[in-house]
């Protein structure tokens, strides 16, 4: 036994090679519920039935900022979460007194939080999300400038562009079964046909623009419309969206 | 220089087979050598529109598996010296086939014809993306409706990413064949355009193929409709659409309703 352990050590040892860490970024959906919790799960309900397949298979964050909640209706709202198929990869926002083994990781602006937080002398109290706050607007500020990325071929069915980091343009057409998710505005200079989701991560000032619009979906900051949804004159037109409060607004471009 | 051809949709029963069948003919009466190869292993048809079903005795697998020689599989036309067939086998599946064997097999056939025209399984997997991964040359098949034209720009995407020659940097060359075009269905408004459908696709028109009854006798009597019946409008349709894979320029007629007095009056009586 004591030998074979001895082998082993030294095969460690000889073996040149190291662990690679990789850093990656992945595009997750953040859901931020609100108190009552049975209320904003039927509104999620509603949700998940007009647009089925909707958490199927995406990274779900728990946003849980300015969220009076304590441990056990936090392990209700997961198992919850869990029964409808969104699994939680991570909270955000969530004071440490809340988490225990078991929970998904804790979380802030969208990298894991450190584990000195939990160390902390402080008292777990209403401070913790306000701290949470202030490192992502320093993040925020860290990089100011918005990137951008030109497409100048059509975007073809079945394909999706996805740049959480600025503005999309594509110089050509988006086809039906495509999709276009931009952390900035989206500019379609063709027909739109696929799906544009803009301010993909959080940034409601983002709009999309495009020539012709006969878009299956529309989204901007997480509120969508559907085709079904959009008023049927805007169909064919070119056109640019934006938000107001939690309304898409539209207008056509002359 | 010889040319390797994808014949593609994505969609299954656009008319692929009868597509590659009808174009390999009419390139082969061009005097240029050429083969059509079935891609469609485990559901061939290919041998079947051509007329050689019973002369198959080494396939495709067996030759990318080494274990017949190219010339032991390639079966030449009864009706014409120039057009060859490779067919597919039907007792295997899609996993028979490797890339490195096709490659091969491929080259093979390039130093020996000068139209290699590859006719893909219906889908996007692996045998479809092996039929158009050493392609020169795309013919995307596609008809008027939507679903068709949705699957036809997904195969599109797939040829300017999964080739060999999108990933050298190169542009696969892409061409748009309308098929099952009907002319009194489009003119009600109950099938998409030519210009929907162009404009949605994007890419050069190679031709446009009248819906005809002509297409299903002559798949049924085992021959090329460019080689059953070459006065009838779909074959005629056909040898322009080779004229233009060839390189020469032949205008796109949109085909409509050639009717006479008598084709008028008896046609309103029976509508």
């Amino acid at each position: 036994m004591g030998y074979e352990n001895l082998t082993k050590m030294t095969k460690v040892l000889t073996d040149a090679r190291s662990i690679r860490l990789k850093g990656r970024s992945f595009l997750a959906v953040v859901l931020s519920p609100d108190l009552p919790l049975d209320e904003w799960l039927a509104r999620l309900d509603s949700l998940a039935s007009r647009s089925a397949g909707f958490f199927l298979g995406r990274p779900v964050v728990l946003d849980l900022t300015d969220l009076k909640i304590d441990r056990p209706t936090l392990k209700d709202l997961i198992a919850e979460l869990g029964k409808r198929n969104v699994s939680v990869m991570g909270i955000e926002g969530g004071r440490p007194s809340l988490f225990e083994p078991g929970m998904p990781p804790a979380m802030k602006g969208g990298r894991p939080a450190s584990d000195f937080e939990v160390a902390s002398d402080e008292p777990a109290t209403d401070e913790a999300p306000a701290t949470g706050g202030a490192s992502t607007a320093a993040i925020a500020t860290a990089t100011p400038a918005t990137q951008s990325i030109v497409i100048r071929e059509p975007v073809r069915s079945g394909q999706s562009i996805i740049f959480p980091e600025g503005d999309v343009t594509v110089v050509g057409s988006v086809a039906s079964g495509a999709e276009i998710i931009a952390g900035g505005s989206v500019h379609i200079y063709g027909a739109l046909r696929g799906r544009a989701l803009a301010g993909s991560v959080g940034n409601s000032n983002a709009r999309i623009f495009c020539r012709k619009l006969e878009a299956e979906l529309l989204a901007i900051d997480g509120i969508y419309k559907t085709a079904d949804d959009m008023p049927a004159n805007l169909r064919g037109q070119s056109v640019q969206l934006w938000l107001e409060g939690d309304a898409i607004m539209a207008e056509k471009l002359t | 220089m010889a040319k390797v051809i994808v014949v593609t949709s994505g969609k299954g029963g656009v008319g692929k087979t009868t597509s590659t069948a009808a174009l390999g003919a009419a390139l082969a009466q061009r005097n240029e050598k050429t083969v059509v190869v079935d891609f469609d292993v485990g559901l061939r048809n290919l041998d079947l529109v051509m007329g050689a079903e019973r002369r198959v005795v080494y396939d495709f697998v067996n030759v990318v598996q080494g274990d017949a020689k190219l010339p032991q599989a390639l079966i030449r036309d009864k009706r014409l010296e120039t057009l060859f067939l490779l067919p597919a086998s039907q007792t295997r599946d899609k996993d028979s086939l490797t890339p490195e064997g096709v490659e091969r097999v491929i080259n093979e056939l390039k130093r020996h014809f000068d139209w290699i025209i590859c006719d893909s399984p219906a889908g996007i997997e692996r045998g479809a993306t092996l039929a158009m991964r050493h392609a020169d040359m795309a013919v995307v098949v596609t008809n008027p409706e939507v679903s068709s034209v949705r699957d036809s720009d997904r195969i599109i995407g797939l040829l300017d990413s999964k080739t060999a020659k999108a990933e050298r940097g190169e542009r696969m060359e892409k061409h748009l064949l309308l098929t099952r075009y009907d002319a009194k269905r489009a003119e009600r408004g109950d099938m998409l355009k030519v210009d929907d459908v162009l404009e949605i696709l994007s890419i050069p028109l190679l031709g446009i193929i009248p819906e005809s009854m002509d297409v299903l006798r002559a798949s049924n009597i085992g021959a090329p409709v460019t080689l059953a019946d070459s006065n009838s409008a779909p074959a005629s349709a056909y040898f322009e659409a080779a004229r233009r894979l060839a390189g020469e320029v032949v205008p796109v007629a949109i085909p409509s309703e050639k009717r006479g007095l008598f084709g008028k009056i008896f046609g309103r009586r029976a509508a």
